[in-house]
């Protein structure tokens, strides 16, 4: 191949990378996304079964998780995967497997009260569409600008702070670690019979 | 016969709850199971995974060898003997043809009680090499099968030498030893005590400072001394309890009271004290060989018996230290060739009760490795 | 067209970063092709190992020294009848191995296996591997759930339990690896071509930095991972000899196969990441210390000298085969294998001489893309071989035993081994 092409095409390629993420196919993959996570929601509250249910639980969860990808933040998409779908969906099937369900798959599908549900779900929509139309200007209609400086470097700097100052929010981080300690050592207790 | 599950969990020992709680579970193991070695069904009461009580389900393998004995002669019945404890068939042997030649007042020649004690050791030798590799695998260990089977190669290879038969061997008969030693034996055997002792330091090596074979074993399955006599358990197991009891040495037959050997003991009582007694006892079977194969006597290996056995009316109680305890046969005789009554104290069987009382408070994961410490053969448990 | 294809031989960026697609296509192909070739080599080379170690030869019959065995066991699962519990959960059922299988093969996208060999480099690299990975867990969760069989259940529950308990572990030793790429250039990164370039940059594998505390995150590392995929000495969740047989028990024939493939890969790619952060990835050894070409051309010889030895011992094997003519066609097939293997290594030999004497860009391309593969692929082999040997020694623990192992032993050690890190880091300059 010509040596002067070659070198062109390298440099084509080499500085057209940006910090790694170029939006492509943008309106395509949200609404997908979004369609699948609202999908996964709507098979959640109408599967019978709670297994099933979980599933389409960790379908929303992974489709959120990549919607987060698309707002240039791939550092809380990966731990949204990790803790969300990794964790707290195996803690959810195992409280699943472990409790007699087969009492709950026989139960109305819908109770009784599904008026109220029903109103109280109309006035709920009712609010989001007024928030959306009187709040219009709030709502860019462009996608943001690519950050500076990579998603894991903005989170760490404000939950743990840079350049020997504390962040924004790292006291309000230790006391959530605290809480949750204290939560967890409260569980324990309220559960063993006997330490 | 009842069905043990449709038993009230009364029997099972816990009697302040006679129904189960809402955590309890029964569950069954066997009889086929790869870690039961044998045919044994074993019932647990679990709460979660606690083992609160079990039963032992056994006759899976009775074939009413003690029923059989009424119709056969003695010597015909010398044969079935070794089909009880298939892996240790020289004692069976041993244990039988001792009992009869005591009814009848005979004694074996000293050369046959020589032939007699290096063979019976060499069984020991390969029941414990077989009980290690079955007992490492059963907790997870799986290459000292392996090995021991290997190593176990050659005590068969002598004994297929000796006599013919490679595991049932009916090796000796009453009033001695059939068959001289074929040319060779005594070379042969000298090898293999060069070959087998630094096999044992092998396996030791893999096994005996192994952090998670400690953990698996250190305090599982603790029984007592006392407890042990109550049952009635001998055996390494007793021996492992801190009891120093052993037929060689309390009761002394065949040619034992003339070789120095020492008897194995531990402290706890738990699985890997009875680990370490038999290695040990694998090491004194090795001393014992040794001693006798450089003395061996030269004379007859048959005393002077009838070509019909007819032992005079009577009943005798005799018991030799069998690997797996104290093997016991209680024969009474009418006066006829055919034994009026043959019983035999297996020791497995004996020793089987003692599960009941080790695995109390243990883990599921703990019953198959206690099982496997107890060293049964459902042949003997059986019979 | 052409020259878009063309285009990415000269890049020095991984396909995913160039925007390239076609290339990122053509490496996930190589890849899920490797990888399945990889797990048939590693159940034969499992088996093989398992049975020299007990004293036995193992596979001899399918092919020559049991080279085909791997292929005949599958051929053999995919004619099994695919049976189903009749109460069992028809589509969870269906999709639980699915689930494994995509979460262990997914994360092979980010698997560095040169400074431009992967599919793509993520920012995020480790942490996208470690949260794959964590997906798997659920197809076993699933899988013992949709029997419907309360062994199964126990089994499945049992398994993910000790899985989510070690991915703790495992964490925090990742993160004390990733804390040691900021040591030298005050950034640290979670790319996995980051982790590997900053080792070449500090002229030092992590294992050996700050020694002991690298090598200590390392051995913890390996027990979570040996832990993680369910592997011997923890594997008491699929033992045979206990009571619960496990979440794979309903699964027969191909299905079944699926989760032995799910977990091959999975060790295959727990092992890029132990390999990755502490033993320098697709490092050569010494490539700052010994930089003289003539150092470059003799390490560059080393994937054809391994090609040639492989071939020399199928060559001592056929040769050994006993002169009967039931043995004539597994000694034409040895030699045959013989064969190919020696024209592999001469290739190699080819293009490692002309990639380091010339400086023709194409082949000096290959040769150092070849040599980048041969040293990655290398110590995840290293890996595989400890995986087996760790089987074959060990007994099992017990499942509290286990639990209590990877809370109350491996998250103290790491934890300190961290903060210890980061002290040493911040002391020394």
């Amino acid at each position: 191949m010509n040596p002067g092409l070659h070198q062109a095409l390298i440099a084509v390629y080499t500085t057209n990378t940006g910090p790694g993420m170029e939006p492509v196919a943008t309106p395509f993959f949200f609404y997908l996304l979004s369609g699948l996570a609202i999908a996964g929601g709507f098979l959640v509250i109408t599967r019978r079964n709670p297994v099933h249910c979980a599933l389409a639980l960790i379908v929303t969860l992974i489709a959120v998780a990549n919607l987060y990808l698309m707002l240039y933040a791939p550092f809380v998409a990966a731990v949204q995967i990790i803790v969300y779908a990794g964790g707290i969906m195996v803690l959810f099937l195992f409280v699943i497997m472990l409790v007699s369900i087969e009492r709950a798959s026989r139960d109305r599908r819908f109770n009784r009260f599904w008026p109220v549900g029903l109103a109280t779900a109309c006035g709920l929509l009712a609010l989001f569409v007024s928030a959306f139309v009187k709040g219009r200007a709030l709502f860019p209609d462009r996608m943001i600008a690519i950050p500076e400086g990579s998603n894991t470097q903005q989170v760490a700097s404000m939950l743990y702070g840079e350049a020997g100052r504390m962040g924004q929010y790292t006291f309000a981080f230790e006391i959530a670690s605290l809480l949750l300690l204290v939560a967890i050592l409260g569980a324990v207790i309220m559960t063993k019979k006997k330490i | 016969m009842t069905d043990p599950l449709s038993l009230s969990p009364l029997h099972l020992d816990t009697p302040e709850k006679p129904y189960l709680d809402s955590n309890e579970l029964i569950i069954n193991m066997g009889p086929q199971h790869p870690a039961t070695h044998g045919v044994l069904r074993v019932i647990l009461k679990l709460d979660g995974e606690k083992v609160l009580g079990t039963e032992c389900v056994i006759g899976y393998l009775h074939r009413g060898v003690e029923k059989i004995a009424e119709n056969r002669t003695y010597a015909m019945f010398n044969p079935y003997v070794d089909r009880m404890d298939y892996v240790a068939a020289v004692s069976n042997g041993l244990g039988y043809c001792e009992a009869v030649e005591k009814l009848m007042n005979v004694e074996a020649p000293p050369r046959a009680d020589y032939i007699r004690v290096i063979l019976t050791e060499l069984n020991r030798m390969a029941s414990h090499q077989l009980w290690l590799g079955t007992h490492a695998l059963d907790i997870g260990a799986m290459t000292p099968l392996f090995y021991t089977f290997r190593d176990r190669e050659e005590i068969l290879k002598i004994f297929e030498k000796y006599c013919g038969a490679r595991l049932t061997t009916h090796a000796f008969r009453i009033g001695g030893c059939l068959y001289e030693t074929y040319a060779g034996f005594e070379k042969d055997v000298q090898n293999f005590l060069t070959f087998v002792a630094p096999k044992i330091d092998e396996y030791e090596e893999l096994l005996t400072t192994n952090r998670i074979w400690l953990e698996r074993t250190k305090n599982v399955g603790v029984i007592s001394g006392e407890d042990c006599i109550a049952l009635g358990v001998t055996g390494p197991v007793l021996r492992a309890s801190g009891v120093k009891w052993d037929l060689r040495k309390a009761q002394p037959y065949a040619a034992y009271s003339k070789f120095d050997f020492e008897i194995p003991t531990g402290e706890n009582g738990d699985t890997y004290d009875r680990y370490l007694v038999r290695m040990e006892e694998m090491r004194q079977s090795l001393r014992i060989i040794e001693q006798a194969v450089n003395t061996i006597p030269e004379g007859p290996i048959m005393a002077k018996v009838p070509k019909v056995i007819k032992p005079p009316v009577g009943e005798i109680y005799h018991s030799i230290e069998a690997p797996k305890g104290e093997l016991g046969y209680f024969i009474v005789s009418d006066g006829s060739t055919q034994p009026y009554r043959v019983r035999v104290r297996p020791p497995s069987f004996v020793n089987l009760q003692a599960l009941d009382r080790m695995v109390r408070g243990l883990l599921v994961a703990d019953v198959i490795a206690v099982i496997g410490t107890i060293d049964i053969v459902l042949g003997e448990v059986d019979r | 067209m052409p020259n878009f294809v063309m285009s990415y031989l000269g890049s020095t960026v991984t396909p995913g970063e160039a925007g390239n697609q076609f290339w990122a296509l053509v490496y996930v192909l190589i890849i899920f092709a490797g990888v399945s070739l990889a797990v048939v080599a590693m159940n034969w080379f499992e088996r093989k190992a398992l049975a020299h170690f007990q004293i036995r030869l193992g596979p001899m019959r399918v092919g020559p020294h049991g080279l085909l065995q791997p292929i005949a066991d599958a051929l053999k699962l995919m004619l099994k009848e695919d049976i189903i519990p009749a109460e069992a959960d028809q589509f969870v059922f269906w999709v639980a191995p699915l689930i494994g299988l995509l979460a262990a093969f997914t994360v092979y996208i980010v698997i560095p296996f040169g400074p431009s060999q992967a599919v793509s480099d993520m920012n995020i690299g480790i942490l996208f591997m470690l949260g794959v990975l964590s997906l798997g867990v659920l197809g076993i969760v699933v899988a013992g759930w949709a029997s419907n069989s309360h062994y199964p259940l126990i089994g499945a529950l049992r398994s993910s339990a000790q899985m989510v308990s070690y991915e703790v572990a495992m964490g925090l030793a990742v993160v004390s690896a990733v804390l040691m790429t900021s040591m030298k250039t005050g950034t640290g990164t979670l790319s996995m071509i980051g982790i590997v370039e900053s080792q070449q940059q500090q002229g030092i594998w992590f294992i050996f930095k700050f020694f002991p505390l690298g090598f200590v995150a390392f051995v913890c590392f390996v027990i979570a991972m040996i832990a993680e995929t369910n592997r011997a000495p923890f594997d008491m969740a699929e033992a045979e000899s206990e009571l619960t047989a496990g979440y794979h028990t309903e699964y027969s024939g191909l299905r079944w196969s699926l989760f032995m493939l799910a977990e091959y890969a999975a060790m295959i790619a727990v092992s890029s990441i132990a390999v990755t952060l502490w033993l320098g990835g697709w490092l050569r050894p010494f490539p700052n210390l010994l930089r003289a070409p003539a150092w470059d051309l003799i390490f560059s010889l080393f994937p054809s000298l391994t090609f040639g030895a492989l071939a020399a011992i199928a060559v001592v094997g056929a040769m050994r085969m006993p002169a009967h003519s039931y043995f004539k066609v597994q000694r034409i097939g040895l030699a045959a294998f013989a064969a190919l293997l020696g024209l592999i290594a001469l290739f190699l030999l080819v293009i490692a001489i002309a990639g380091r004497s010339s400086d023709a860009t194409v082949a000096a391309r290959l040769c150092e893309g070849i040599d980048y593969v041969y040293w990655f692929v290398l110590k995840v082999s290293l890996f595989m071989y400890l995986f087996i040997w760790c089987r074959a020694t060990w007994p099992r623990y017990r499942f509290d035993q286990l639990m209590r192992v990877g809370w109350k032993v491996l998250l103290p050690i790491t934890l300190v081994v961290l903060i210890l890190t980061a002290i040493v880091g911040v002391i020394v300059p």
